[in-house]
């Protein structure tokens, strides 16, 4: 049993009771709605004849169907349903006195990223929504849960949900990321290690050298895919990179106020001696970026390996799950995942869709062009990002090596939208999720990697290695080493 | 105000729903959620798996095993989206309980919110009666909440089930709502304690 952790003094300070069930009733600090998750819970709540309990620790905002073609993003939507959804949201959000970020407010972006940046996620908070993505707010060093449409309800009737206490598996990430290796590689290789179903029971304390070393940015990078490992939350502990972060932020108090709240921010870190249910030691010193090849993120190799053979996996499951992958990929074990066709570029999501993704990716595409017949699209994470961006001039490098740029949206993520996959298109994609039908078309491949490969692989038209595009080379053009571009 | 529903045993014909990591985007894909109620996820139920690509039903076990309550699956089942919409999808389509041998968290937690038993057994044994259902497909299936027993034919096998959701389901309180929403003087207690919440709205 964990004790002195972050988790267990957030987990005590927003504990209300112990349930009959024996659960515990958990209080919600932040409650972030959206348009997909939320209209069947506030249809519960009217028909119980019930208030949303705290609508000043609600937000909402359209992320999952917003059309990220400007035009497009005229009232009524085109998309009768897209329309129906969003309607519902403005109406449940105004009836009930809910802050909602949309279309007009220049804030609409993936809740995920718009929370941050507005300083809504703050450490020592529970945060809770219904996506399971949610898990990206521990970054800030917070408990950030996933939840189902019955449990919206929940939080909107009562402030709570009913949960159960999890282990607390602490993961040190030694070593320190060489150039053109990110946050993304770390936690493509966590999940490599541990498994998509190992953080199953657990939540995930992530620090360590190569943790401290992240901005913000890419440690909401690395939480965003706990639940990919299996781990309904993941966090790390607060710091200086956290306090430096937050000042200055909409929602964060200023002055005297901000020092008095970064007291209790500091109270809620995980103690030096603290007790943890398992320890783990993954090294990122001499990792290389990580890439999918098959059909779930934990199917990964650093893009140096071949795919593997379906017999090297010792557990039958993972043998089989191997060979399905290897079909709908169509690609041959022993295979470089270098050179494998790529029909789509797309980068943004609450994984990668903040400003330093787009300047990774910027980097490599500054003086290259997408290669003939790939479709690219860059996808800011929210409105403020796709801003800043356009302040640094971002947008013309995308716009002028051929990509798409495009408004704020979960976009081809999960294609809710019009941004989907065609047939058994390949995507080279900065998301989060490789299963299959996610990218909107059943035949549809997603290769997940880091923005930087996404970028590299829409200049080839295949899968590359983004280091060559980073050397000191001044023309900025691969060294030859790997597969040329045609 | 909520339901008050004491389930204690499930029962009926079974479905056998092979593979590990079966995620919640192959259980009700994403296009489909587009609509503001669950009124018709039933229909979404395995979208594409369940069909050719002429869009013809195929061999998938729900369109063999129609009319069945009782959904055998293997392990981590329902990763990925929290999309509550997954398991609306069975219930509407008729699944009453789940026999496993594991499941990812947000979707136990969504079966414990809809009253749906989803208990655990090993590979082996899940094996069997997916074997079973395949070879006695009007066999009956009971899936005993309170004793933790799994029967069909003349076999009776231990199950585990997660000790909030046995409890929640026998004593019919599984809908929480109601229940948290009578400690609301707790939760205010709770409230000032916390630094960043502003109090009373």
């Amino acid at each position: 049993m964990s004790n002195g952790t972050l988790y267990d003094k957030v987990w005590e300070k927003h504990k209300v009771a112990e349930l009959p069930s024996g659960q515990d009733q958990l209080f919600i600090g932040l409650h972030l709605v959206h348009e997909v998750t939320s209209p069947q819970a506030f249809g519960m709540l009217r028909e119980r004849d019930l208030n949303v309990a705290y609508p000043n620790q609600t937000f909402a905002t359209t992320d999952h169907i917003a059309p990220t073609e400007a035009e497009k993003r005229k009232r009524p939507l085109t998309d009768e349903q897209s329309e129906e959804m969003l309607s519902a949201l403005e109406r449940n959000t105004s009836e009930n006195g809910i802050t909602f970020f949309g279309f007009e407010s220049g804030k609409q972006g993936i809740t995920h990223v718009v929370a941050p940046e507005l300083g809504l996620s703050q450490p020592g908070m529970t945060v809770a929504c219904g996506d399971s993505h949610t898990a990206t707010h521990g970054a800030f060093g917070s408990i950030g849960v996933g939840i189902g449409t019955s449990q919206i309800r929940d939080v909107l009737a009562t402030g709570c949900i009913a949960a159960d206490k999890q282990k607390v598996r602490r993961i040190n990430v030694e070593g320190e990321l060489g150039e053109g290796v990110y946050a993304k590689d770390i936690i493509l290789k966590i999940i490599q290690d541990l498994g998509v179903d190992g953080g199953v029971g657990h939540v995930y304390e992530y620090g360590g050298p190569a943790i401290e070393a992240l901005d913000m940015e890419g440690r909401l990078a690395v939480c965003n895919m706990s639940i990919e490992g299996g781990a309904r939350a993941g966090y790390i502990n607060p710091d200086e990179t956290t306090y430096e972060y937050l000042k200055g932020r909409e929602y964060v108090p200023e002055g005297e106020a901000f020092e008095e709240r970064k007291e209790y921010w500091e109270s809620i870190s995980s103690d030096a001696d603290a007790e943890y249910d398992d320890v783990v030691t993954v090294d990122a010193d001499d990792i290389d970026p990580l890439i999918t090849w098959g059909i779930n993120p934990g199917q990964v190799i650093e893009i140096t390996d071949t795919v593997p053979q379906p017999e090297d996996f010792e557990a039958r499951t993972d043998r089989e799950a191997a060979e399905q992958a290897l079909e709908h990929m169509d690609i041959e074990p022993g295979q470089s995942m270098l050179g494998y066709d790529v029909d789509v570029a797309f980068l943004g999501t609450c994984t990668n869709g903040r400003v330093s993704d787009f300047e990774e990716a910027a980097k490599i595409l500054e003086g290259n062009t997408v290669a003939d017949g790939v479709r690219a699209l860059a996808v800011p994470g929210s409105e403020t990002v796709r801003e800043e961006c356009e302040a640094r001039g971002l947008d013309e490098v995308f716009i002028n090596a051929g990509f798409q740029w495009r408004r704020a949206g979960c976009s081809m993520c999960l294609a809710m939208n019009d941004d989907s996959l065609e047939g058994d298109e390949v995507c080279a994609s900065s998301s989060n999720r490789n299963f299959i039908g996610r990218q909107g078309s059943k035949d549809g491949r997603t290769v997940l990697m880091s923005p930087a490969m996404v970028a590299a692989a829409a200049v080839e038209g295949e899968v590359a290695d983004a280091r060559e595009y980073l050397s000191d080379d001044p023309a900025g053009s691969p060294s030859g080493v790997g597969e040329a571009a045609d | 105000m909520a339901p008050e529903n004491h389930i204690t045993e499930v029962g009926g014909t079974g479905v056998p729903i092979p593979g590990d990591d079966i995620d919640t985007d192959q259980i009700l894909p994403a296009r489909f959620m587009k609509e503001v109620t669950f009124d018709n996820m039933a229909d979404y139920l395995f979208y594409d798996a369940r069909r050719d690509d002429d869009g013809e039903f195929n061999d998938h076990p729900l369109n063999r095993f129609d009319g069945a309550s009782i959904a055998v699956i293997n392990s981590n089942f329902g990763c990925g989206s929290s999309r509550e919409h997954a398991p609306q999808a069975m219930m509407r389509w008729g699944v009453d309980g789940i026999v496993g041998e594991s499941y990812a968290e947000i979707f136990r937690d969504n079966c414990k919110s809809l009253g749906i038993p989803a208990v655990t057994t090993d590979h082996e044994t899940v094996t069997e009666l997916q074997e079973w259902i395949e070879a006695n497909p009007d066999g009956e299936i009971d899936i005993d909440v309170e004793n933790e027993t799994v029967t069909y034919g003349d076999t009776t096998i231990d199950v585990d089930i997660d000790d909030a959701m046995q409890e929640a389901l026998v004593e019919g309180i599984w809908d929480t709502t109601a229940l948290m929403y009578s400690n609301r003087s707790k939760v205010e207690e709770t409230v000032a304690g916390l630094p960043y919440v502003e109090g009373d709205d």
